[in-house]
């Protein structure tokens, strides 16, 4: 038998009271609040489905942006910081391609194409970057104790940021608008913003090309290889520093993409854009379980959902004025929540405690 | 044909690499900044120094690295090769300006820029880059070719000579508030803009004879240091302790109210850097929102010391800090408590989220009526030693009988007997059985366990003292700015945090201050560039984590570990599932 001492017994006392004082706190909000908002009626139908179309619209950006955070932790155990920055890179090339497609007027004969070129044109330049810098201030460092990587990252993060206030001063630039993307689809009699309705599908796309590739191609096999272990890996002829490069390019073209996408919705480019996507994207990646793919895609659309809804749902019939303002702390409230209830996210392993 | 081992092609290869930072420099626009400011007034401006210095040194790794033969010959057309090809990239960039209107897209490849870069003469300008990239290169490779003992004098007198003109403006501005002779001499060593050509002069005599005559000489003192009977270590020891003592109380009287407030800033940061210091460089806890006691901290002191609409209490300054330090205590007790369990990465994004959570709520229109929401908390009362009239109605500052803590000036005391006892129980702490028993965990929880320590108490307590430290920092930056916005409690404060104790040195007390110094301090100091401070300051995290990852003063027992680690990797790692 243990032989604890008073003391120890009275912490862990404390300790269970206030985790689970805390846990029925946070259920009982959400119970009352919904069951509250519901009952009041005060928002229709169409706004529910409003509020869940942006939510998932704004959840598949995250989850674009997650992946290149899990794909990275899977292989290198290591936190990228700078992803979000990535992410905003892909913006401005988006912004600046875009741009210039509109003033030659191709943009508007040929949206759709002009689109995909811009994105593919941000996926590259996001992807470059990426790859320079794993090869600058990522790549020497592999193998050194696990916070100097993270410290490098953030310093990476600092570079990209001001560098690209550098280039393109302070300013918040205005995404070109096409006009054959505004207005309204008509989807199962719902009217939807035509924007969204692209953004989803785009996304949804691009996620499904990187499913693929890996699950079903030799690179995406080597992948998995190496993030099972990376010494036998290499001992079986697998190139890891080509893995890890191409695992960096494959996250870091899909945080392009989703920089345009993100741009098409808020019209918006600035060199700070990335950092609360980049934040919400690696909650969002823990939210599914670090380190999985299907993981990272389920864990952006239910963050995007629940911000989307939340205020209105669980916040606003409990009487706090404008829930709004709360939204990006109802995102880090899911991740405490997940992180207490079940650490290692919705479709992960128990890999926290271990860790 | 280009054989790819040839030293030429190496030398090409550098050449182009520091033509390309060269004009990253152009576009990200310091060059256009720095030309306003001189080296030597009159002679080189710091774009232009920035501008040969690039090339120089892409001649001097050039010539270092090249293996082919020694010769000076070699040596020499390496250095040259290498500084031509920087020059000539940049040329290249400036006809491709000329072309094509690159401002479209770069807001800083302006016509003042090319104008810059080929000395206002046009095309023939652009010859002239490759001249003087030649040239650089060539100074480059002959500072290679230098003994040793020539070298080091001249690099580290040419840095000081840079480092000396960048802080000219700071210099020149406290010696000539002295009035007298240092405004005298100021005005003989420094100019409006940078050193004079006598002060330069001057300078590189004073550093170059130093540094020729140091070399060697510290460790005979630290010999004859060791060789003095106890007593008379004793009073060396006294002696500088009281001459610290001395310059650390007359330095804001002498250096005026911004200096004082650069050093109070860097107070600060030290006081988290010391505190995050117990959570994660003693026990190994990462904590990204370290700025959530900061905030604790000032809005405690801020709430019950206020006479704007959101006091209070209307109490002291020194009754409201213990108060203050308590509660962040008790916060960090609870954020602490649900994270016990989470470890790692998880631990690190889950108190991120907690930093968020206290920042966005106390910023919020919900709880606005408690905390000011966006507006903040204004109208703060400042400590006063002596007693303080009663408060009399709101917006009306109480009045202090005696000796009020109004300016940097008088906080800077403040601040620096904070920070001082604070590193005081740092360090007592950290040899302590509690101290030891942090570095267990840090070092193997399960067999810390073990061994029978307990985790929760042992991890609790790291948190609640980090957060105790951090509270006392955020009641004294109250008082120093008077008012207090959930705006200025930003991810990037907590990050800053942990960047100074990983630059530092992790679970080094001297590492933390000097960390503190190196990335608050001079980038506060150099306010005139202020605009490439965080560029500077990334940069300069990378080249840290790559030359020095133990940071600038580590500690003995991470300098051991790190090399372990070198030995043995860890290889486990999570998978990648799908």
């Amino acid at each position: 038998m243990m032989r604890t001492s008073f003391s120890e017994r009275l912490t862990d006392w404390a300790v269970n009271g206030f985790l689970w004082g805390f846990r029925i706190l946070i259920v009982l909000i959400v119970v009352i609040g919904t069951f509250l908002t519901i009952s009041s009626g005060k928002y229709t139908n169409e706004q529910w489905i409003d509020f869940i179309v942006s939510g998932i619209s704004q959840g598949s950006i995250y989850a674009l942006i997650a992946l290149g955070y899990t794909m990275v932790y899977g292989i290198l155990r290591m936190i990228n910081f700078a992803h979000g920055e990535i992410f905003m890179t892909g913006a401005f090339s988006g912004y600046f391609f875009a741009t210039w497609l509109t003033s030659t007027g191709f943009m508007n004969t040929n949206p759709y194409i002009g689109l995909t070129f811009s994105i593919i044109f941000a996926m590259l330049i996001s992807a470059s970057i990426a790859m320079l810098v794993e090869k600058i201030a990522y790549r020497p460092l592999r193998g050194a104790s696990r916070l100097v990587p993270l410290i490098s990252a953030i310093g990476v993060s600092f570079f990209l940021q001001y560098a690209f206030r550098g280039f393109f001063g302070p300013g918040v630039y205005a995404y070109p608008s096409i006009d054959a993307l505004d207005g309204d689809w008509n989807i199962f009699g719902i009217e939807i913003l035509k924007v969204k309705i692209i953004v989803v599908v785009s996304a949804f796309l691009m996620m499904a090309i990187l499913y693929y590739v890996v699950m079903f191609t030799k690179m995406g096999k080597a992948m998995r290889a190496v993030s099972e272990n990376k010494d036998v890996a290499s001992l079986m002829g697998i190139d890891v520093n080509r893995v890890i490069v191409t695992t960096f390019a494959l996250g870091a073209a899909m945080a392009g993409a989703a920089g345009v996408l993100y741009a098409l919705i808020f019209r918006q480019v600035s060199f700070y854009m990335g950092i609360v996507p980049g934040v919400k994207a690696f909650t969002a990646a823990v939210l599914g379980g670090i380190g999985n793919i299907p993981g990272a895609m389920v864990g952006g659309l239910v963050l995007g959902i629940l911000e989307s809804v939340g205020p209105a749902l669980f916040l606003e019939s409990i009487g706090i004025d404008r829930p709004y303002q709360l939204k990006d702390a109802i995102a880090y409230i899911m991740l405490v929540m997940i992180l207490l209830f079940r650490p290692s996210g919705i479709l992960g392993e128990r890999v926290s405690k271990k860790a | 044909m280009i054989n790819k081992n040839n030293f030429l092609w190496n030398a090409i290869k550098l050449g182009l690499l520091g033509g390309t930072i060269g004009i990253f420099f152009s576009l990200v626009g310091m060059i256009e900044v720095f030309s306003k400011r001189d080296v030597i007034e009159n002679v080189i401006t710091l774009g232009d120094f920035m501008l040969l210095a690039t090339a120089a040194i892409s001649g001097f790794i050039a010539t270092r690295s090249q293996t082919n033969s020694k010769t000076i010959t070699t040596n020499l057309v390496t250095g040259t090769l290498a500084g031509l090809t920087t020059g000539g990239l940049l040329a290249l960039f400036v006809w491709v300006g000329s072309q094509i209107n690159l401002r479209a897209v770069f807001l800083n490849a302006s016509p003042v820029l090319f104008d810059l870069l080929t000395y206002k003469k046009g095309a023939n300008g652009a010859w002239l880059l490759l001249e003087y990239g030649a040239l650089a290169g060539l100074i480059g490779s002959l500072l290679f070719g230098l003994p040793e003992k020539t070298r080091k004098p001249l690099t580290n007198t040419i840095l000081f000579l840079f480092g000396m003109a960048l802080f000219s403006g700071l210099f020149r501005v406290v010696m000539i508030n002295q009035e007298g002779g240092a405004a005298k001499l100021a005005k003989f060593l420094f100019g409006q803009t940078g050193l004079t050509l006598s002060g330069a002069f001057i300078f590189f005599i004073i550093v170059a004879a130093f540094t020729s005559l140091w070399s060697g000489q510290s460790k005979k003192i630290q010999g004859s240091y060791a060789r003095l009977p106890k007593k008379g270590q004793i009073t060396v020891r006294v002696i500088l302790i009281a001459v610290l003592a001395f310059i650390a109380i007359a330095l804001p009287q002498i250096s005026g109210p911004f200096i004082a407030q650069v050093i109070v800033v860097v107070c600060l940061y030290a006081m988290m850097g010391l505190g995050l210091n117990i959570t994660l460089g003693f026990a190994g806890l990462l904590d990204l929102g370290f700025v959530a006691f900061f905030a604790v901290g000032a809005y405690t002191v801020g709430l019950l010391t206020s006479y704007g609409p959101f006091g209070l209490e209307h109490i002291s300054f020194w009754a409201a800090v213990p108060i203050a330090v308590l509660a962040s205590m008790l916060f960090g007790a609870i954020l602490g408590l649900p994270v016990l369990g989470v470890r790692g990465d998880y631990l690190a994004i889950a108190t991120l989220g907690f930093g968020e959570i206290i920042r966005l709520l106390a910023g919020s229109d919900f709880l606005a009526k408690y905390f000011g929401g966006p507006q903040g908390i204004i109208g703060i009362q400042k400590p006063c030693l002596g007693t303080l009239e009663q408060f009399v109605k709101i917006d009306v500052p109480r009045v202090c009988d005696g000796l009020e803590f109004a300016g940097p000036k008088e906080i800077y005391y403040l601040a620096l007997a904070s920070a001082i006892l604070i590193a005081f129980i740092a360090w007592r702490l950290q040899s302590s059985r509690l101290g030891r028993a942090w570095m267990a965990i840090r070092e193997d929880e399960d067999v810390a366990e073990a061994l029978g320590i307990n985790l929760i108490q042992t991890k609790l307590l790291a948190y609640v003292l980090g957060a105790a430290f951090a509270g006392l920092g955020g009641a004294i930056f109250t008082v120093l700015v008077g008012s207090i916005f959930a705006s200025s409690m930003q991810l990037n404060v907590s990050i800053n945090v942990v960047a100074i104790i990983i630059v530092g040195g992790m679970g080094s007390i001297p590492g933390v201050i000097l960390g503190a110094i190196a990335l608050i301090g001079l980038p506060e100091l150099l306010r005139e560039v202020s605009e490439f401070r965080y560029l500077l300051y990334g940069i300069t995290l990378i080249i840290m984590m790559l030359a020095k990852p133990e940071g600038l003063w580590p500690s003995q027992t991470i300098l051991r570990e790190l090399k372990h680690n070198e030995i043995m990797p860890d290889t486990e790692s999570p998978n990648i599932k799908a």
